[in-house]
C-alpha cells in the first residue's frame, strides 16, 4: 500500500521537476506509459486472488487518477508560465507617440466665420453669396450712394484697369441688394411674401494697408425685410448674437449714432468687454441699421409695406478679439506657425 | 473736426465736465475720437518781470537775475538762458513749481541762492523751443498764472463727422447741437452789419446760377496786412488744427471754422473787370494756392474776372488773385456752392480742401451775408481798413429750399419700435429748430436752411431716434415667420468641405486676391490677367486666376521659415474674362479649391520611413475626399506642372480642375527645393456628394481570382479598367487592381497589372466553369485590346 502512495509522491515530485512539456511527456511515460509503474502495477492485479484483485484494483486506479490530475495540472502551469513570459516579451513602450497622419485645421478667420453662420442659421438665417467683382451700380448705386455722393470717399475703392463700370466691392453689402431681387423674384407674386432673413459673408477691398487694416478683408452683412421690423429688433439681434459669439453674458454692447447712405437711422456697434486685457474699452465691431427706403426700392420691395434691418460686421477684428491676436496681417500671410494654432 | 473746448463753451456751456460732454457728443452722433489736454501738466508757473540780470561771480554762463511776480519783494533767480535780459516778461516757475519731470525748489548754483525757475517753452511743452527764455507779450500782467494766460487748461476735442452732418463743421454748428440735446441756452456772437465807408465795389456775375445762386462781395481798402493775429485767434486755429499765417488769411479761417461758411479773399488791385462765378472753357488752366497748375475740366466751376480764371470755386483760389502780406485792397467773397456742384471735383484732381469738404456736403446757404459781416467787423478790427458796401447777388429760384416732410408719428414708432407719443415727437425735433406743424394725423416738418440731411420722412426718424437716445430703445427679442431652412444633403456645404480637406493634415489659408502679374505668366500662362487700375503694391497688381500661384507662395514663405512639410489649402474666387459670365458681365469669378502638399509625405515619427510626398498622395487625398464620387484623371500638360505629371480630373464626365507636380523650372526659379503636388478644382464640384443608393447584399459565397497581365508599360491603367469593366459579365461584382510591377522577370519594356476579380450571384453558388469563362473572358479582352498576356 505504501507503494502507491509513494508512487503518487514520486510522480508529484517529478512532474514538479519537469520544466517544460517535454520533460513531463518524459516524466508521465515513467509512470503512466506501457511500461510505466502504474501500468505495471494493473499488469500484477492478475496474480491476485479475486477478492484481493477487486479492491487492490480500485486502489491502483485511484492512485492513477491522483497521478492524472498531478500531470493535468502541471501542464497548465506549464501552458500559464510559457503564455506569461510570451506576454512579458510583447509588451510596448506604451508611452511612445502613436502613429499615422497629422490632421490640418481651418483659419482662424474660417472658424469665426462658421460660427457666425451657425449661430444666425439657428434663427433661421439663410446664407448668400455675391461676387467680388462687383459693378460700380450695385456696390453703389444700388445702395443709395450716387456718383459724387460723399460718402464715396470713405471708401477707397479699388478699380479695374479699363473697365470703368466694375470694381472690387468695398463691402458686402451689394449682396443685400442681389438677394432682395431673387427674393422678389422667386415670392414677389405672393399675398404675403417670406421674410429675408439672410447673412452674406465674403472678402472684400479697399486700399489700405497697416497693422489694423488690409487691402483684403471680411465681411459679414446681415439683413432680415419683413412687414414689422424694427430698430429695437436690431438691438435684440446684435446683442443676442454678439453676447453668445463672446460666450459672455455680461458683454456690453452699445450703438452710437452713424451715418451710412444704405441705412437710417444708422448705428456703429461697439462692445466692451468686463473682463481680460481689453477690459472697460469700447470697441467698435460693426455698423448697422434700418434699411434705407431707397434700397429696398433698389431690391424691389415696397418700403411702405415691408422694413428691414441690415448690418455689417468686421470677422477679422472680431477674430482678433476673441482670440487676443493684435496683427491683422498674420491673417493672411499664410505662417503654418501662426495658422496651425488654431486646429 | 477738432476744435477748443474752451472755445466751444463761450458759445454754451453745460453744467458738464469733459468726458461727460464727449460722451454726450458722441451718442448723439458726433463722434469724439480723442479729447486731449491743450497744455501739459504744471503749476505754479507766474508771468514774471526780469528787472535786472547780473553776471554769476563763479559761473560764465549763469545770470543772477531779479524777478518780480506781482507777490511780494522781487525773487532772486540763477538763470543760464541767453536770452534773459531786464525789462522781459517770461514764464516763471516759483517755489514748489511742478514741472513735467522735476519740482522746483530753493537751490544754491555755484554758491548764489535761486529761487524759482524761468522758463523756456519747451520746458512748459508749449513748443519745442528750447534756445532761451519763453517771451510774453508786453501787456501780460506780471504775477498771472501762465495757465490762465495761455488757457493751458483747455482741452482739445477731434471729432469724425458723418457726410450727412455738414451743419456741424463749425464751432457755432456743434455748439447749436449740443444746447438742444443738452437744453442750455445758446450764445453765439452778435452779427451786427458794418456800415460802408467807402464806396469802392466790384461787379459780380452769376454766369452758372443753379451752381452758384448767391454771392457776396464787399470791398475792403487800406488795411494793414502785416497786423499782428490776436493770440486768442491764433490759439483758437491752433487748438483747430490750422496753422495761424497772416492776419487776413487767420481772420478767413476763423470765420469759417466758427460759422462755418468758407471765405476767400482776393487782392482786389489784382482784379480787372466783374468777378463770374462760372464754368471753364476749353483749355482753361489755373495755377492754384498749392503751386499746382492744373488743366480745368468742364464740370468745375470756377471763380473769374474778365481777364483771368481766379480760382476754383468753393475749393480752392489761385496764387495769382490770392492775399500777401504786401496787400491793402480786398475783395472779400463769400458765396453759397450748391453740392452737386462742389462734390467730388477736388478729388477728381486729386486733394481736398477744408473749404470742398464743406460746400460738398452742404453749407448754410443762410450764412453769406452773416459771415462777410462778421469777417469785416474781424478785419476793421485787426487789420484796419475802410469797408465798401456787400453786394448779394442771387438767383433765389436756384437756392436750395426746405419743403416740409411729412411725418407719421405711427409709422415712427414702428420703425423705432418704441412708443413714443405725438407729444414728445413733436417736442424732440422742435429741441433741433425743426419747426413741426399738425397736419391731421401727421406733422409736417420745416428743416432750417443748414441742415442738408432732412428730405424724407426717415430722415426725421432718424432724428427722432438720435434725440430720444440710442440706449433708449430697448433690445427686443424679435419676432419672426418660422419655417425651416433647407439642408440639401447630397451637397456638403464648404464647411464639411473644409473639415474634410483639414482632416486629411491640409491646413487652411487665405491669401490675397490679387498677386503678381509674372505669378499669373508663370502658373497660368496668362498673359493679358485683370489689372487693377489703382494696386496698393506693384506685387499685387492683377486680380488671381488660379488658387495654385498663392499656395506656392505660402510654401515659399513657410520654407524660408525653417518649415519644409506644407500642407496647405484654400477655398476662394479666382477671377477670368468672360464676355457671357454672370452677374457681373465680363467677369467669370468661380469659387475654387486648391491643394498643396510638399515635402515628406507624414510628418516625421519613430516607425516610419520618411519618402516625399508625391502625386498619388495628392491623388488619394482628393479621391478619398470626394468619395462616394469617384474620379477620372486624364494625363494633360498643365503650364504650372510638370508635362509628365500633371492630369485633368473630371467627375461625372466633367472636368472639374487639375493635379501634377509643380513644373521644376519654377521650382528652381522661386527657389522652392523640392516640388509641391498642387491641385485645383471647382468648389462646387466638391460639394456634390450624391445620396446613397441601396443595393441588396448577396447571401451566396463570392469566388475571387487574380489575375496579372503583362503589357506595354505606357499603357494607362485606367484605359484598362475601363475596357475590363465594359466586357465584364454580370456575375463580376469588382476588379481590382492590386500590384503594379516592373523589374526582374519581364520585359524591361512593359509592366505587369495584377488584378483582383470578385464574382457573385445574388441568386446562387457559382459553377467553376462560369467561373472560368467570365476570367477568360476579361483575359481575352486584354489579349484583344492591349496586346496583354497573361503573366505565367
Amino acid at each position: 500500500m505504501n507503494d502507491l502512495d509513494s508512487l503518487v509522491q514520486q510522480a508529484r515530485a517529478d512532474f514538479a521537476a519537469a520544466a517544460d512539456s517535454t520533460a513531463l511527456d518524459v516524466a508521465k511515460s515513467r509512470f503512466l506509459g506501457k511500461s510505466g509503474a502504474v501500468t505495471q502495477q494493473l499488469k500484477s492485479l492478475g496474480q491476485l486472488a479475486a477478492d484481493e484483485r477487486r479492491t487492490a484494483g480500485a486502489r491502483i486506479n485511484a492512485a492513477k487518477s491522483e497521478i492524472e490530475a498531478l500531470l493535468e495540472a502541471r501542464r497548465e502551469a506549464l501552458r500559464d508560465a510559457l503564455l506569461a513570459a510570451q506576454l512579458a516579451a510583447e509588451s510596448l513602450d506604451v508611452t511612445l507617440p502613436g502613429r499615422g497622419a497629422d490632421k490640418g485645421g481651418l483659419h482662424p478667420v474660417s472658424r469665426t466665420l462658421e460660427r457666425i453662420e451657425t449661430l444666425f442659421r439657428s434663427i433661421g438665417f439663410d446664407v448668400a453669396d455675391g461676387p467680388e467683382i462687383e459693378s460700380d451700380f450695385f456696390n453703389f448705386t444700388a445702395l443709395n450712394t450716387p456718383e459724387n455722393h460723399p460718402a464715396r470717399s470713405m471708401h477707397d475703392t479699388f478699380y479695374l484697369e479699363g473697365d470703368d463700370d466694375v470694381l472690387l466691392r468695398t463691402h458686402t453689402s451689394p449682396v443685400q441688394v442681389r438677394t432682395m431681387r431673387a427674393h422678389v423674384a422667386a415670392y414677389g407674386d405672393r399675398a404675403h411674401m417670406p421674410e429675408i432673413r439672410v447673412i452674406m459673408p465674403g472678402r472684400v477691398y479697399r486700399v489700405d494697408s497697416d497693422a489694423t487694416h488690409s487691402p483684403m478683408f471680411h465681411q459679414v452683412e446681415g439683413l432680415w425685410v419683413g412687414e414689422n421690423i424694427s430698430f429695437a429688433d436690431l438691438k435684440g439681434v446684435i446683442g443676442d448674437f454678439l453676447r453668445k459669439f463672446f460666450e459672455s453674458d455680461d458683454l456690453q454692447v452699445r450703438f452710437r449714432p452713424s451715418f451710412f447712405p444704405f441705412t437710417e437711422p444708422s448705428a456703429e456697434i461697439d462692445v466692451a468687454f468686463m473682463h481680460g486685457e481689453m477690459k472697460g474699452r469700447w470697441l467698435e465691431i460693426a455698423g448697422c441699421g434700418m434699411v434705407h427706403p431707397n434700397v429696398l426700392r433698389h431690391g424691389g420691395i415696397d418700403p411702405e409695406r415691408y422694413t428691414g434691418f441690415a448690418f455689417g460686421m468686421g470677422p477679422d477684428r472680431l477674430t482678433m478679439l476673441r482670440y487676443g491676436i493684435n496683427d491683422l496681417r498674420l491673417f493672411f500671410e499664410g505662417d503654418l506657425r501662426f495658422l496651425s494654432q488654431f486646429r | 473736426m477738432q476744435f477748443s473746448e474752451h472755445w466751444l463753451r463761450s458759445f454754451v456751456d453745460p453744467a458738464l465736465d469733459s468726458d461727460a460732454l464727449g460722451q454726450l457728443l458722441t451718442m448723439a452722433g458726433l463722434e469724439v475720437e480723442e479729447a486731449k489736454p491743450a497744455g501739459v501738466p504744471f503749476s505754479s508757473v507766474v508771468v514774471g518781470q526780469i528787472l535786472s540780470t547780473e553776471a554769476h561771480p563763479d559761473a560764465d554762463r549763469l545770470k543772477v537775475c531779479k524777478v518780480d511776480v506781482g507777490q511780494g519783494d522781487p525773487l532772486q533767480i540763477v538763470c543760464g538762458a541767453p536770452n534773459a535780459a531786464a525789462g522781459m516778461k517770461v514764464p516763471c516757475a516759483l517755489v514748489g513749481a511742478s514741472l513735467p519731470g522735476f519740482e522746483i525748489k530753493k537751490a544754491k548754483l555755484r554758491g548764489v541762492a535761486s529761487f524759482g525757475m524761468l522758463c523756456s517753452a519747451r520746458e512748459l511743452g508749449l513748443s519745442g523751443e528750447h534756445a532761451g527764455l519763453h517771451v510774453f507779450a508786453d501787456d501780460a500782467a506780471v504775477g498771472t498764472d501762465v495757465r490762465e494766460l495761455l488757457d493751458l487748461d483747455d482741452t482739445v476735442f477731434e471729432i469724425k463727422l458723418t457726410p450727412n452732418r455738414a451743419d456741424c463743421l463749425s464751432l457755432a454748428g456743434v455748439a447749436r447741437e449740443l444746447a438742444a440735446i443738452t437744453d442750455t441756452p445758446l450764445t453765439l456772437p452778435e452779427v451786427a452789419p458794418v456800415a460802408p465807408t467807402i464806396d469802392d465795389r466790384r461787379a459780380i456775375v452769376l454766369d452758372a446760377p443753379q451752381a452758384c445762386p448767391r454771392f457776396c462781395g464787399r470791398v475792403i481798402r487800406s488795411v494793414d496786412a502785416r497786423a499782428q493775429t490776436p493770440a486768442w485767434m491764433k490759439r483758437r486755429l491752433e487748438r483747430s488744427g490750422i496753422r495761424a499765417i497772416s492776419a487776413l488769411v487767420d481772420i478767413t479761417n476763423y470765420v469759417m471754422l466758427e460759422l462755418g461758411q468758407p471765405l476767400h479773399a482776393y487782392d482786389n488791385t489784382k482784379l480787372t473787370g466783374a468777378v463770374h462765378a462760372r464754368f471753364p472753357q476749353p483749355g482753361e488752366t489755373l495755377l492754384l494756392l498749392n503751386e499746382q497748375t492744373i488743366a480745368l475740366d468742364a464740370d468745375t466751376l470756377l471763380i473769374a474776372d474778365d481777364a483771368a480764371v481766379l480760382g476754383m470755386a468753393g475749393i480752392m483760389g489761385g496764387e495769382d488773385s490770392g492775399i500777401s502780406l504786401e496787400t491793402t485792397d480786398l475783395f472779400l467773397e463769400a458765396a453759397f456752392f450748391a453740392p452737386d456742384a462742389i462734390a467730388g471735383r477736388a478729388r477728381q484732381y486729386g486733394f481736398s480742401s477744408d473749404a470742398s469738404h464743406r460746400f460738398e456736403r452742404g453749407v448754410d446757404f443762410a450764412l453769406p451775408p452773416v459771415a462777410i459781416e462778421r469777417a469785416t467787423r474781424l478785419i476793421l478790427d485787426i487789420c484796419g481798413g475802410q469797408a465798401g458796401p456787400v453786394d448779394t447777388v442771387e438767383s433765389t429760384a436756384d437756392l436750395p429750399t426746405r419743403p416740409a416732410v411729412r411725418l407719421r408719428p405711427a409709422r415712427a414708432r414702428q420703425v423705432m419700435g418704441i412708443a413714443l407719443d405725438d407729444t414728445q415727437i413733436a417736442a424732440l425735433l422742435t429741441r433741433v429748430h425743426l419747426n413741426v406743424v399738425s397736419d391731421g394725423d401727421a406733422f409736417l416738418v420745416t428743416p432750417p436752411s443748414y441742415r442738408f440731411d432732412i428730405e424724407i420722412e426717415v430722415d426725421l426718424i432718424e432724428e427722432l431716434v438720435r434725440l430720444h437716445g440710442y440706449d433708449n430703445i430697448p433690445a427686443q427679442t424679435p419676432k419672426g415667420m418660422l419655417s425651416m431652412l433647407p439642408r440639401p444633403e447630397a451637397r456638403r456645404d464648404l464647411w464639411q468641405v473644409r473639415r474634410l480637406v483639414a482632416d486629411r493634415d491640409y491646413q487652411e489659408l487665405i491669401t490675397y486676391a490679387f498677386v503678381e502679374d509674372a505669378w499669373e505668366a508663370d502658373f497660368c500662362a496668362n498673359a493679358a490677367p485683370i489689372r487693377l487700375a489703382n494696386p496698393i503694391a506693384s506685387q499685387m497688381n492683377v486680380m488671381r486666376s488660379s488658387l495654385v500661384p498663392g499656395l506656392v507662395n505660402a510654401l515659399r514663405v513657410n520654407r524660408k521659415r525653417q518649415n519644409n512639410r506644407v500642407r496647405a489649402f484654400e477655398i476662394g474666387r479666382c477671377f477670368l474674362r468672360d464676355t457671357d459670365a454672370q452677374p457681373v458681365a465680363g467677369y467669370h469669378q468661380p469659387v475654387r479649391i486648391g491643394l498643396l502638399a510638399a515635402g515628406p509625405a507624414c510628418a516625421e515619427q519613430w516607425g516610419v520611413s520618411t519618402r516625399q510626398v508625391d502625386f498619388f498622395d495628392l491623388k488619394g487625398d482628393l479621391e478619398a475626399v470626394f468619395a462616394p464620387v469617384t474620379l477620372r484623371f486624364q494625363a494633360q500638360p498643365h503650364p504650372a506642372l510638370h508635362p509628365g505629371r500633371s492630369a485633368a480630373v473630371f467627375a461625372d464626365g466633367v472636368g472639374i480642375g487639375f493635379i501634377g507636380e509643380l513644373h521644376p523650372k519654377w521650382v528652381q526659379k522661386y527657389e522652392l527645393g523640392t516640388a509641391p503636388i498642387v491641385c485645383e478644382i471647382d468648389a462646387p464640384a466638391f460639394q456634390a456628394a450624391g445620396l446613397p443608393v441601396y443595393a441588396p447584399i448577396s447571401r451566396q459565397p463570392a469566388v475571387v481570382r487574380d489575375m496579372a497581365l503583362v503589357m506595354d508599360q505606357k499603357t494607362p491603367v485606367s484605359h484598362v479598367l475601363d475596357a475590363l469593366q465594359a466586357v465584364a459579365m454580370p456575375i463580376v461584382k469588382a476588379i481590382e487592381l492590386f500590384d503594379v510591377y516592373q523589374g526582374k522577370g519581364i520585359d524591361p519594356e512593359k509592366k505587369s497589372l495584377a488584378f483582383r476579380v470578385l464574382m457573385q450571384d445574388t441568386q446562387r453558388t457559382l459553377e467553376d466553369a462560369e467561373v472560368d469563362a467570365a476570367v477568360a473572358a476579361l483575359v481575352q479582352c486584354a489579349e484583344a485590346k492591349f496586346d496583354a498576356s497573361l503573366r505565367g
